[in-house]
């Protein structure tokens, strides 16, 4: 019963924040297309030769998708606090840590969409051939971006209400994610590969560790971050 | 007078000075420790006196834990008890211990480049040494862009334990991501003609530490104190 009420709060705020990016579109369209940039941008600094385009490709694509969705983040509260709606929004009746799960729906579908666009333009324009174990390559991308938005839509909550949220943001983030991004590259290039370590295991066991640990973290937190 | 009862005031709200013969103990003990470790050691076979560097860099990796230790005891603390105090102490801390890892990895670039002919290996160590270092100064910067005192030290606190958390998962990632590609050789153990150059200091140092943690604790505690008179003075009240 009282469940289901939270997951309707979950639902109703993913759904508000996922209606605003539809009906104005501008703020998908333009962090998609500045990570596409960013990929092309590497592509030229990295090439033009093949093979060495093929070797950074993984992590190239893994920039593309850090330095794009700190943006998405920072956006998802920006919106609400340019309009003044952050503090009626806490004043609803309900549990906080639903606003949070909310944003973090709407931020995974946000980010997932950006990184299959990213991940397409990366095949494309690095030359990589899919592999026979492109599903578990998927699940890899899938645990990576779950980190990335935990932890993104966590830090969002407060660089996005402080001074300089451009800088502080990324400063705080991109050290924290240090570990998704070795465990997201290594395994997904030993998964291009033949895998001869067999380590993409321990790597998406890394990943699956680090998402559970930071996803109960940061909704602990939360609570403690966003009361006013 | 209100010029009498300001003063009353901020004595009322002043900390305990930290003791200046503490300073001096503290800071003695680093000079005798260094003095006694550069005399007693003799010059290492493959390094000489290189060797000695490690008798400031090794107790300083040391105070640099004990100090992000320190700001995840007070970050959880503060975070239970909602004390301004614990946000105070634990910010010190990581200033602190932030100092301390600067030092270190600055030493072991200084030591890295004779020693092993480079300045940076990304070694499981050295790298996340250098992510801890940055996760601070993280920190740090969202203490400085943000004003309101109350939401300052409840973003810190989440910031101070979350990143303290992440510490061990970034060692464990590094470690993994160079043993998997090159095997590195383990560290050699310490010769005994060391160990007790490297104790001492580690005890001088620890006082250093605590001395600059308390110190830096007193001047939080103070520019708190002028920021609540301020408060105060600006709602037209004592």
């Amino acid at each position: 019963m009282s469940w289901e009420d939270d997951w309707r709060r979950v639902r109703a705020i993913a759904k508000k924040d996922l209606t605003t990016e539809l009906r104005a579109k501008a703020g998908f369209n333009g962090v998609a297309s500045l990570a596409v940039t960013i990929l092309i941008l590497l592509g030229l600094a990295l090439g033009p030769d093949a093979d060495a385009l093929r070797n950074a490709a993984v992590g190239a694509v893994w920039l593309a998708t850090l330095f794009s969705g700190v943006l998405a983040f920072n956006r998802s509260f920006q919106v609400e606090l340019e309009s003044g709606a952050l503090e009626p929004l806490l004043l609803y009746p309900g549990p906080r840590w639903t606003i949070f799960a909310g944003k973090l729906l709407a931020n995974l579908i946000f980010v997932s969409l950006m990184v299959a666009i990213v991940t397409v333009a990366g095949i494309v324009l690095f030359g990589i051939a899919i592999p026979p174990r492109w599903p578990t390559i998927l699940l890899v991308i899938a645990l990576g971006v779950a980190g990335l938005v935990v932890l993104g839509t966590f830090y969002a909550s407060m660089a996005s209400r402080s001074r300089a949220r451009e800088v502080l943001l990324p400063l705080l983030l991109f050290p924290m994610l240090v570990p998704v991004l070795l465990a997201a590259t290594t395994a997904s290039k030993a998964l291009l590969g033949a895998d001869l370590m067999h380590e993409a295991g321990a790597w998406t066991r890394l990943l699956i560790g680090y998402d559970l640990v930071f996803l109960i973290a940061t909704f602990i937190a939360f609570e403690h971050v966003i009361e006013d | 007078m209100p010029q009498t009862e300001l003063s009353r005031e901020s004595r009322a709200a002043a900390p305990p000075r930290t003791s200046a013969f503490f300073g001096f103990i503290a800071f003695a003990a680093l000079i005798a420790a260094q003095v006694f470790s550069i005399l007693t050691s003799p010059a290492e076979a493959d390094m000489g006196h290189l060797q000695k560097i490690m008798y400031v860099h090794v107790p300083a990796a040391w105070m640099a834990f004990i100090s992000f230790f320190v700001v995840l005891v007070f970050s959880v603390r503060y975070l239970w008890k909602k004390r301004e105090n614990d946000d105070l102490l634990a910010a010190s801390a990581a200033e602190v211990g932030a100092t301390f890892t600067g030092l270190t990895l600055m030493l072991g670039m200084i030591w890295g480049r004779p020693a092993w002919g480079v300045w940076w290996v990304w070694d499981a160590r050295l790298t996340s040494t250098l992510v801890l270092f940055l996760i601070f100064v993280g920190y740090l910067a969202l203490r400085a862009f943000v004003d309101d005192a109350e939401q300052r030290a409840r973003w810190s606190a989440a910031v101070g334990a979350i990143g303290a958390i992440n510490v061990p998962i970034v060692y464990m990632s590094v470690k993994w991501w160079r043993t998997l590609h090159q095997p590195q050789s383990s560290p050699s153990t310490l010769d005994p003609a060391y160990t007790m150059g490297l104790r001492l200091n580690a005890i001088a140092l620890l006082l250093v530490t605590i001395y600059f943690i308390r110190k830096r604790y007193e001047i939080a505690r103070l520019e708190r104190a002028v920021e609540h008179l301020a408060e105060a003075a600006a709602m037209g009240g004592k």
